[in-house]
């Protein structure tokens, strides 16, 4: 059966809090996930007090402080905080987001910081995402075409066919819909997951791409497409607004029409 | 993660994410799904009507009521699908959640062999009281 319990090694048990600076006036509390490999503990909460007045406004900034001044051996990704990289997906609050776009003023009470849900932990805030990795390579990610492009000149594409590919080509793989999806979390070793068919769907309708027909039959399978049950979590969950589940509407709406 | 990540598990992530490649199927148990849940509406409505019109009857009326030619064969259609329907909403649910594969199949077929099993009885019924009168 699915594990719907936490296994006895990562059942999460109370951690340090660390206070805020004496004279602190808008204290705000975030709660971390803390786990690490190097020693047998089971995963704890830490709690980090931080004067809001001297942080600035992202989730990502307070933890970027805490880095810097409170606790430096806290774990997470983090690279462009502008939303384009995609490194500092976490669960925040409760839901899915990236720490560099979700305002700390947006949570209500304390903030509760966890990693990616159901993925493999490397470290604190850290979620071993090469599964994932490997199920967007095994979609072939990019354009194939038997037709030479024109000599000298990109291949063309119209204005209406390029429209086609608005709110697929500003996924940036940050996993937050595919880790929200209970559906991946239980058979997420054979279904492809939210992220991974919006990509498979880009290039399907791509019109300069030749391997459609391919692509589908690929995506035919009772557990790489078909395990999506339209729950939704993965369009409410995308920090860039996108539709996922559209998406793969369109992806089993094309697996009907070519029955013929 | 469902898969184990045992440390034995050598085989690369892309060769367990191909796994034994793509079954091609699906689509028409997923269609079929769709569509006999938009086909049991209508008939769903007609049937409980058609039980509230009968409210009261006795036994004789009811037996007469099944054996019209029109409420025979909507009920046995109405068994069909709802059979169907029910077949293939738990195949879902066991493909989700049983892991193991040997356990996956025996459910599956178990399954489906008691709505077959369940559809047959019904439909014999109908046709039973519809031959008789």
């Amino acid at each position: 059966m699915a594990k719907f319990a936490l296994p006895k090694n990562s059942t999460i048990t109370a951690g340090k809090t660390h206070k805020a600076e004496p004279g602190s006036k808008n204290v705000k509390t975030f709660k971390i996930y803390r786990w690490d490999p190097d020693d047998d503990a089971n995963p704890r909460t830490d709690n980090y007090e931080l004067d809001l007045d001297k942080c600035g406004p992202m989730v990502l900034d307070a933890l970027i402080k805490i880095k810097n001044e409170v606790d430096t051996t806290l774990t997470f990704r983090r690279s462009c905080r502008e939303g384009i990289c995609g490194s500092c997906a976490m669960n925040i609050d409760g839901l899915n987001t990236l720490a560099c776009l979700k305002p700390i003023d947006e949570v209500k009470g304390d903030v509760r910081i966890s990693p990616l849900p159901h993925m493999p932990v490397v470290k604190d805030l850290v979620p071993d995402l090469s599964q994932v990795y490997a199920q967007y390579r095994s979609i072939e990610p990019w354009l194939k075409a038997e037709t030479p492009p024109p000599p000298d000149e990109e291949r063309r594409q119209s204005k209406e066919e390029r429209a086609k590919l608005d709110g697929m080509w500003e996924c940036i793989l940050c996993f937050c819909c595919s880790t929200s999806c209970p559906s991946y979390w239980w058979n997420g070793d054979r279904y492809l997951g939210p992220a991974i068919l919006l990509a498979a769907y880009r290039w399907i309708a791509d019109s300069r791409d030749e391997a459609t027909g391919e692509r589908l039959d690929d995506l035919e399978d009772p557990f790489r497409l078909y395990r999506c049950h339209t729950i939704m979590n993965c369009t409410r969950t995308c920090p860039k607004g996108l539709n996922p589940a559209e998406a793969i509407g369109k992806i089993k709406t094309l697996m009907v029409t070519r029955q013929g | 993660m469902a898969t184990e990540t045992s440390p034995r598990a050598m085989r690369t992530p892309l060769g367990r994410v191909r796994g034994l490649g793509s079954a091609k199927s699906g689509t028409h148990h997923w269609w079929m799904q769709r569509v006999t849940s938009i086909a049991l509406l209508p008939l769903t409505i007609w049937f409980v009507i058609s039980m509230i019109g009968l409210a009261g009857a006795g036994y004789l009326e009811t037996l007469l009521w099944i054996g019209k030619p029109v409420n025979a064969v909507l009920m046995i259609s109405l068994i069909a699908l709802t059979f169907h329907h029910m077949a293939a909403g738990l195949q879902i649910v066991i493909e989700d959640y049983v892991r193991n594969e040997a356990q996956r199949i025996v459910a599956l077929l178990l399954v489906k062999g008691g709505c077959a099993l369940l559809a047959l009885a019904c439909t014999f019924a109908v046709l039973r009281i519809a031959f008789a009168i």
